[in-house]
C-alpha cells in the first residue's frame, strides 16, 4: 500500500488503526476450483463503480481441475498501470498458497490465511504480520447444511471488505447480480457467507485501511477482461461472422461471439480444425463484411497458408492471436511476446499484412475497431496481437460511447458498371470490392485468386504482373503508414534511455518510467501499437536518445534482442536498439524492467 | 432465389439494393456465352470439359441469376474451374474450398455455392473439411471430379487410384488402398450422396439438378477421366467403349442408409444415380432459428443499444 500510514483515524474498539491509502494490491491464492478468481472478479467490479482504477493478474494451471491458481488485484483512487510486483495482503488458502507466494509480498505485508489449512513458519512470523482465520470452518458454520466449505471466498471476500472499508451495499448487489438466476439459496448462502466474514473480529487482529477519496469521472466505468473487450469490439465494429476452433487462451473470445452475434444477426461458427476456422472466416469475408477468426499461437501457425491467400487475393479478415508461451504446445496458459515475426511475416511468399498490438484491456476495445477499418479499406488481413496477460486480466476503464462507435460495415449490392478486383490504377492501391449478389453490369465478374493474376483476377504468369501486383499489395501497406498518427513518447521526448514497448507491458514500462524520473534518472518510453507497418516518425524519436532499449517478452536470441527490436534494427539500422527480454511465462515486474535497464546502460558505457 | 435482400437483421442498410429480378417463370436464362469465361486450359479430351458444359447447363436451364453464382474451387486440375466461368468465383488453397464455401454459405443464406474439386483436394488434404461439412450438412453443392489420379503435378498416386496403379510415387502400383467416395460421404453424415460420369452428359446434368434442389449438403462424385494419365480408367462404365453404365435399381429406397452403403461397395463401375438422401435441417436452418431467437430477445433494439445492455451488466 502505497502512502505512508496516516494517523488513526478511528480506532475500533479494542482494535487497532484505520489508515488511509491511496492504492492496494492483493494477491489470492488457492486451487483453481475455489472460485479465487470470483473474489478477484468482485473486488474489480467495485472498484470499477466506486471510480477506483483497477488491475488484475491471475494465473490458472493447464489442468482441467485443480492445481495451483493465484488471482491479484491492485486496486487505487489513482492511476494504476500495472498488477503490482509486490502484494500488501497475501490470502493463503493453503499450506502451497502460502509457502509459495509469501514471497510476493513485500515485507511487512499482511498475511491472511485459512487456520484450518494453514499453519504459519515462524521465521516468517518477523517479517510478516499473519492473521490466521479458520476460513474453513467459520464458513461452514456460516452456511451450514451441505456446502462444506464451497462459499469461503465469499467469506474471504467479507474479511477483504472489512480489511478496505469497502462498499458494503455495493458488494451484496454485486453478490446477488452474480448468483442471479441460480438456485435462490445460492445467492441467500453467499450473502450468508459475506456478512459472517465481514463481521468477523478482524479490526481487534489487524489494521484496517481505507481508499482515498478517488477523482470524480465524467463518465461511468466499465469492467471487464482484455478478452471481452476484445469481442466486443469486434462486435461493435460490424463484425457479424466468424469461425474458430479451440485453444487457450482464444477461446473465451470464439464463446463472446457465438454466444452474442446471433442477436446481432450475426454466427460464429466452431470448425473442424484451425485451417477451416481461417477458411470459412475469408468466406464470410468475401461474401460479405469483415469476419474473423482467432486463436493462439499453434493455430497461428496452422491458418498461415490461408492468410498468405488473403493477402493475395485481397480479401480482408481479422485473425485475433492471444499470444501463449511457444513454440509448440509451450506454456498454454502463460504469456509470452514471441509471435510478433509469425504475424508479421508468418507464410511463405512475400506477404504483407497489417499487425496491431493493442496496449491494455480498453485499448483491446478500440484496435478492434481500428483492426476492423483497416481491412475494410485495404482489403488486407490484419492481425491484432493481444497476449494472455491482456487477454485474462481484468480492467476498469471509461465507458465508450456505443452510439456513435457501432457501425455496420456490410458492403452494398448495388449494380457496378463495370469492375476490376486488382485494379493497378489506384494511387494508394486499394479497390471498394463487390462481393458475390452484386451485379456487374458489363458481364465480367471477378474471381478471387491465389494465383498471381492480372486485373480481373485471372491468371497471369507474366513477370511484369507479378512485380506490379507485388507492388501493389506493398504500396497498401506504404499507404496505411503514411495515415497512422507519429507515437507519442512518455516523458520527455529527449533524454538517455527510451525504452521501447509493444502489447501488454505498457502499463509496467511505464510504472518503470514514472519511478526512474522520480529518481532523478532520464528515462522515456515509447509503446508502439502499429508493429506492420509501422508509424511514421520512430527515427527522429529515436534520435533524441542515448540508449534505446525494446522491453519484451520474448527470447533475445543470438544477438541479443528480440523480435520488435529486430524488426526497428532491420528497419532503421540503428545498432542502439537493444533488447531487454524475460521469457518466463510471466509479465515484467517494475522493479526487474529498472534493474535490466540500468545494467544494460552500465554495459554501453562501459563498451564505449 | 428470387429474393434480393440479405439476411442480416439488426444493420440499418443491409438491404442488398440490386433491383430485383423478373420471376425465374419470366427471365431468360443466360446462354453459354454470357457464362463462358477463359478458355479452359485442360488437355484435350479432359472429363472436366464436360463437367463444366454440364454446368453452363444448369445455370441455362434453372435460369439463375447471374450476380448470385459462386464457384469455388481449391486447387488442382478440376479446380481452375471458376476462372472458366463468367460469374462471382474463388480459387482458393488446396484442400480447404469446402470451409470457404461453408462461410460463403452460413453468412449469405442467399447465395448457394456449387464447389469444384478433384479426389485430391476432397479426400486427401482436405479429408477432414468432407467429412465436417458434410455432418454439419451446409447448403452448398461439392462436385468431386474423380480421376484417381494426381493430374497437375503429373501423375502421382492419389487417395481413389485403385491398387496396382503405376504412378510416378508407386512405380510398382499403388499399395494404398483406395478411398470409396461414396461410402465416406454416406458415413460422414452427408444428405445428398450421388455419383455419374462425364460421359452421361444427361446423367450428370439430372443429378446437378437433384443436388441444387436438395436442402443442405449435396455431394456428387463424377467420375472424369485423366487422358494424359490414365487413360481409360473409366472404360468399364462407358458404353461406347464396350462398358455399363448402370443406373441405381429403380426399387432401391434414398432414403435408406444401410442400402446406400451396398450400393457403394459394388465393385466398379458400380452404380451411378442418388444413391442416399435425407431430409434433415440444414446448419443454414439451425443458425437461423438460434438467430432468430437471439433476435427476438432483443426486439426493437439498434445494434449499439443491444452492445449497450452489455456493457451495462459489466459495470
Amino acid at each position: 500500500m502505497s502512502d505512508s500510514v496516516e494517523a488513526p483515524a478511528a480506532a475500533e474498539p479494542g482494535g487497532k488503526g484505520v489508515s488511509k491509502v491511496s492504492e492496494a494490491v492483493i494477491r489470492i491464492a488457492g486451487n483453481s476450483q475455489d472460485g479465487i478468481q470470483a473474489i478477484g472478479g468482485f473486488l474489480a467490479r467495485l472498484a470499477g463503480r466506486s471510480e477506483q482504477e483497477v488491475m488484475t493478474f491471475m494465473t490458472i494451471p493447464s489442468t482441467i481441475s485443480g492445481g495451483p491458481s493465484i488471482f491479484q488485484v491492485r486496486i487505487g483512487s489513482g492511476e494504476v498501470l500495472s498488477a503490482g510486483d509486490e502484494a500488501d495482503v497475501l490470502l493463503a488458502f493453503y499450506q502451497h498458497s502460502y509457502e509459495n507466494h509469501i514471497n510476493s509480498v513485500r515485507k511487512g505485508g499482511i498475511i491472511l490465511f485459512d487456520a484450518d489449512h494453514v499453519k504459519a513458519k515462524p521465521e516468517w512470523e518477523g517479517e510478516y504480520r499473519h492473521i490466521g482465520i479458520p476460513i474453513s470452518s467459520l464458513t461452514v458454520e456460516a452456511i451450514g447444511g451441505t456446502a462444506r466449505d464451497k462459499g469461503k471466498n465469499i467469506f474471504s471476500l467479507g474479511l477483504i471488505a472489512r480489511m478496505f472499508d469497502l462498499n458494503v451495499p455495493k458488494l451484496e448487489k454485486l453478490i446477488t447480480e452474480k448468483f442471479t438466476g441460480k438456485n435462490p439459496s445460492i445467492a441467500q448462502n453467499a450473502i450468508t457467507a459475506f456478512h459472517a466474514g465481514y463481521s468477523f473480529s478482524l479490526g481487534s487482529l489487524v489494521d484496517t485501511f481505507s481508499f482515498k477519496d478517488s477523482v470524480q469521472r465524467d463518465r461511468s466505468q466499465v469492467v471487464m477482461n482484455g478478452n471481452e473487450a476484445l469481442a466486443f469490439g469486434l462486435i461493435a465494429a460490424g463484425v457479424r461472422f466468424g469461425a474458430g476452433y479451440p485453444i487457450t487462451p482464444w477461446s473465451d473470445i470464439m464463446e463472446i461471439l457465438r454466444r452474442d452475434l446471433p442477436k446481432y444477426g450475426g454466427s460464429f461458427i466452431q470448425c473442424e480444425d484451425e485451417i477451416a476456422s481461417v477458411s470459412m472466416a475469408i468466406g464470410g469475408s468475401y461474401a460479405g463484411r469483415v469476419a474473423v477468426t482467432g486463436s493462439s499461437g499453434p493455430g497461428i501457425a496452422l491458418k498461415s497458408e490461408a492468410i498468405g491467400w488473403a493477402v493475395m487475393a485481397e480479401v480482408p479478415l481479422i485473425i485475433v492471436d492471444v499470444q501463449r508461451g511457444g513454440p509448440s504446445t509451450g506454456m498454454p496458459t502463460n504469456v509470452e511476446q514471441s509471435d510478433l515475426n509469425i504475424a508479421c511475416f508468418g507464410g511463405h511468399g512475400d506477404a504483407p499484412r497489417v499487425v496491431l498490438a493493442p496496449s491494455n484491456v480498453e485499448d483491446c476495445f478500440y484496435s478492434a475497431i481500428e483492426a476492423v477499418n483497416i481491412a475494410h479499406k485495404y482489403n488486407t488481413p490484419v492481425f491484432i496481437l493481444s497476449d494472455q496477460a491482456i487477454a485474462t486480466r481484468i480492467e476498469a476503464f471509461p465507458e465508450p460511447d456505443l452510439a456513435s462507435l457501432c457501425q455496420n460495415i456490410m458492403q452494398d449490392l448495388a449494380p457496378v458498371e463495370d469492375f476490376k478486383p486488382y485494379d493497378l490504377s489506384t494511387p494508394d492501391g486499394t479497390v471498394k470490392r463487390i462481393v458475390p449478389g452484386t451485379r456487374v453490369m458489363s458481364g465480367k465478374y471477378p474471381v478471387a485468386t491465389g494465383l498471381e493474376h492480372d486485373e480481373m483476377g485471372h491468371p497471369s504468369g507474366s513477370p511484369k504482373m507479378h512485380a506490379l501486383m507485388t507492388a501493389k499489395r506493398r504500396k497498401k501497406m506504404q499507404s496505411l503508414a503514411d495515415t497512422l498518427p507519429k507515437p507519442q513518447v512518455y516523458g520527455p521526448p529527449e533524454g538517455n534511455v527510451l525504452l521501447v514497448g509493444w502489447g501488454s507491458t505498457e502499463g509496467p514500462i511505464r510504472e518503470a518510467v514514472d519511478r526512474s524520473r522520480a529518481a532523478g534518472d532520464s528515462v522515456s518510453s515509447l509503446h508502439i501499437r502499429h508493429i506492420n507497418p509501422l508509424p511514421p516518425g520512430l527515427a527522429d524519436i529515436f534520435s533524441g536518445f542515448n540508449h534505446i532499449l525494446v522491453v519484451e517478452m520474448n527470447d533475445g536470441g543470438l544477438g541479443g534482442y528480440g523480435q520488435l527490436a529486430a524488426l526497428l534494427r532491420a528497419r532503421f539500422t540503428d545498432g542502439r536498439i537493444r533488447g531487454v527480454n524475460k521469457v518466463e511465462g510471466i509479465t515484467f515486474k517494475v522493479k526487474e524492467i529498472l534493474e535490466r535497464m540500468k545494467t544494460a546502460v552500465a554495459e554501453k558505457v562501459q563498451a564505449s | 432465389m428470387s429474393v434480393s435482400t440479405v439476411e442480416s437483421p439488426g444493420s440499418k442498410t443491409a438491404i442488398a439494393v440490386t433491383p430485383p429480378a423478373p420471376a425465374t417463370s419470366e427471365r431468360k436464362g443466360l446462354t453459354k456465352k454470357e457464362i463462358a469465361a477463359d478458355h479452359p486450359t485442360w488437355c484435350p479430351g479432359c472429363g472436366d470439359f464436360s463437367v463444366l458444359a454440364l454446368y453452363f447447363k444448369l445455370i441455362e436451364k434453372r435460369k439463375l441469376e447471374h450476380e448470385k453464382i459462386t464457384t469455388v474451387a481449391g486447387i488442382g486440375c478440376s479446380s481452375r474451374f471458376p476462372y472458366f466461368v463468367q460469374a462471382h468465383g474463388v480459387h482458393y488453397i488446396h484442400g480447404r474450398a469446402l470451409a470457404l464455401a461453408s462461410g460463403i454459405s452460413l453468412s449469405r443464406p442467399d447465395l448457394h455455392p456449387f464447389v469444384f474439386g478433384g479426389d485430391g483436394d476432397a479426400f486427401s488434404i482436405g479429408g477432414n473439411h468432407f467429412t465436417h461439412t458434410a455432418r454439419k450438412n451446409i447448403n452448398l453443392t461439392y462436385v468431386v471430379m474423380d480421376n484417381w489420379v494426381y493430374g497437375l503435378t503429373k501423375k502421382q498416386t492419389s487417395p481413389t487410384s485403385p491398387l496396382g496403379f503405376k504412378s510416378k510415387t508407386d512405380g510398382w502400383g499403388a499399395v494404398d488402398y483406395p478411398i470409396n467416395p461414396m461410402k465416406q460421404a454416406i458415413a460422414a453424415g452427408a444428405t445428398f450422396v450421388a455419383r455419374t460420369t462425364h460421359t452421361n452428359p444427361k446423367h450428370v446434368l439430372d443429378m446437378m439438378e437433384a443436388a441444387i434442389d436438395h436442402d443442405g449438403f449435396s455431394f456428387i462424385e463424377c467420375l472424369s477421366e485423366c487422358v494424359e494419365f490414365y487413360e481409360g480408367a473409366f472404360d468399364a462404365s462407358n458404353p461406347r467403349k464396350g462398358g455399363e453404365f448402370i443406373t441405381v435399381p429403380s426399387d432401391h429406397d434414398v432414403r435408406d442408409e444401410m442400402a446406400a452403403y451396398k450400393l457403394a461397395d459394388m465393385p466398379f463401375p458400380g452404380y451411378f444415380g442418388i444413391f442416399y438422401q435425407a431430409s434433415k435441417p440444414s446448419k443454414n436452418t439451425k443458425e437461423a432459428e438460434i438467430i432468430a431467437n437471439a433476435r427476438e430477445k432483443v426486439k426493437g433494439l439498434e445494434d449499439w443499444q443491444i452492445l449497450q445492455k452489455t456493457f451495462d451488466r459489466l459495470k
